[in-house]
């Protein structure tokens, strides 16, 4: 049954040390205000699922909370590569991760096969790929009717998902709208989960019946947090700031540069920083 | 149509590429390069194509090219926007898409594409992002596209990792894996268009951009290159082709504040 929390609440209550957890989103809605708060109570041993880690897996893995992460395109989108998971994996600083890699279409069905209460994930796919070489995960299946060799991944059983949405009712159904991702999937996935929102409404009584909503009783906690996803965007509230995009490459090239910039902008600064850093887009 | 000669190999591969298009595709579009052909194709010759990019997005129709594989702009002017498990499971796996086309930073002359590790995987010299939705584009999708620029650092004799397979050693090496799709079947660079051998699958020059040599074919590729005995010259772009694109960049520079998008 969902439950208002501050966000300093709800990742206290939700987010523990060697936990894995994802934080979703595909560009859009990505749950910027949440990773930082977990930044600052200072989470380690973290296992990371993401799709598309980017900006934010960055500097969890520059600061140091990540062991592990499991993944399957790890770029600035646009713009390039992740400078500190790169010096994570290439130079361990600051410390090693191990890193588990697999395709889209296998981590998307990783995550519906966890919403789906399954074992394991089965899809066509893999097929001449070199990720099979290096990840002990990827394996086969054969079909018990065609005899169709496919592949078969592990579920994803995130301990905590935390996304960004548009709105909460104040019964604490989440609307989501937009580009959706897998964050509906990631969410029913995980054993407890924690939805960042730009706004909280009366009731959600006018929407068309085939919206994206997920129900008060399928979420663990909702934090008011405006301006959640900045630098990425949420459709219909803000665009995506893609000059914060930019300067990362920047930023996160020099360890130093990056380790202030972390103090400045997030140890330093809290949730209600975020709405202001939405205005004007 | 006025035919014109000053353009640049990067605006001529963009447009050659374009022309592989047509109306009747479904087209997968990759992060990168693809991005820009398959927008110039629907502006000019292809209005009707549908473009789908793995954010979700299904008939696409962006004004400015995106930044990011999953901006704004490209849910607001789809037809629908769907979750990307069912992109990847209904769509793509489901085998409705007719083209994926890729951009690539290594391959070989099977077509055979690594965007994850330049050396070893467990030591590598450079990490790049990885495959993303590549793997299974290139074995769902009736065909793959594949456009990059050529240098001898990405025209390779021998790729570091096998993100996304192409035609593997060559022959029939896919059919020996079980895929029944055609794979890699038109490369497109900034000097020429290759198409692969019908039975070694390697890729062969089929057609040299206008006032490209075979010099500089070869000087730009990693290995040794084979030119078809039917080799044709790429018509230079049309006064449309050229003006599309290019306003399309401007105002793609224009949102973006200075950035090209993909």
């Amino acid at each position: 049954m969902a439950k208002f929390q501050s966000l300093q609440e709800a990742v206290r209550d939700n987010l523990r040390d060697e936990d894995t957890v994802a934080f979703e989103g595909f560009t859009h809605l990505i749950p910027h205000a949440a990773a930082h708060e977990a930044i600052r109570q200072g989470r380690k041993d973290l296992t990371l699922i993401r799709m598309t880690p980017d900006i934010i897996y960055d500097q969890m893995i520059g600061m140091g909370l990540a062991k592990k992460v499991v993944f399957s395109y790890a770029g600035n989108p646009g713009v390039g590569l992740l400078r500190r998971m790169r010096d994570a994996i290439e130079n361990s600083w600051p410390r090693a991760i191990e890193t588990v890699e697999h395709s889209h279409a296998a981590m998307a069905n990783a995550y519906e096969a966890g919403a789906a209460g399954l074992p394991c994930a089965v899809f066509r796919g893999y097929r001449g790929a070199g990720l099979r070489d290096v990840n002990p995960e990827i394996r086969s299946v054969t079909c018990p009717f065609t005899g169709e060799e496919l592949a078969a991944v592990p579920a994803h059983r995130p301990d905590v998902t935390f996304i960004h949405a548009q709105k909460a009712s104040r019964r604490g159904d989440v609307l989501i709208e937009g580009i959706i991702g897998v964050q509906k999937e990631a969410v029913l996935a995980a054993r407890r989960s924690v939805v960042t929102v730009e706004e909280i409404v009366e009731d959600f009584d006018d929407l068309h019946p085939n919206l994206c909503v997920l129900p008060h009783w399928a979420i663990t906690s909702i934090a008011h947090v405006p301006g959640g996803a900045h630098p990425s965007y949420t459709h219909g509230y803000y665009e995506r700031d893609n000059a914060s995009y930019l300067e990362w490459d920047k930023v996160s090239a020099d360890r130093d540069l990056f380790t202030q910039w972390m103090r400045t902008n997030v140890l330093e600064a809290g949730p209600e920083a975020f709405a202001e850093r939405v205005k004007g887009l | 149509m006025a035919m014109i000669t000053d353009f640049t190999p990067n605006e001529m591969m963009t447009i050659a590429a374009s022309r592989a298009l047509s109306n009747k595709d479904v087209c997968f579009v990759g992060i990168g390069a693809p991005s820009a052909a398959c927008n110039v194709a629907r502006l000019t010759h292809a209005p009707d194509i549908t473009l789908i990019y793995e954010s979700g997005t299904i008939g696409t129709a962006p004004n400015v090219l995106p930044l990011s594989i999953g901006d704004g702009e490209l849910c607001e002017t789809a037809l629908t926007t769907v979750s990307v498990p069912e992109m990847f499971r209904y769509w793509l796996q489901g085998g409705r898409i007719s083209i994926g086309f890729l951009g690539a930073a290594q391959i070989d002359r099977f077509g055979n594409i690594n965007t994850t590790v330049i050396g070893d995987y467990n030591k590598p010299k450079v990490r790049l992002p990885g495959g993303g939705g590549a793997p299974e584009i290139a074995t769902s999708c009736k065909e793959v596209f594949i456009t990059m620029k050529q240098a001898t650092r990405g025209m390779v004799e021998k790729i570091d990792f096998y993100t996304s397979f192409g035609h593997g050693d060559g022959g029939d090496h896919r059919r020996r894996l079980g895929i029944t799709t055609k794979g890699p079947t038109l490369l497109i660079t900034d000097l020429a268009l290759w198409k692969p051998d019908p039975e070694t699958k390697e890729f062969n020059v089929v057609s040299l951009h206008p006032g490209v040599t075979r010099e500089q074919v070869q000087d730009t590729c990693g290995w040794k290159v084979h030119f078809s005995d039917h080799l044709e010259e790429t018509p230079p772009p049309s006064e449309l082709e050229l003006t599309t694109l290019r306003e399309l960049q401007a105002r793609t520079e224009r949102a973006h504040g200075g950035k090209k998008g993909s």
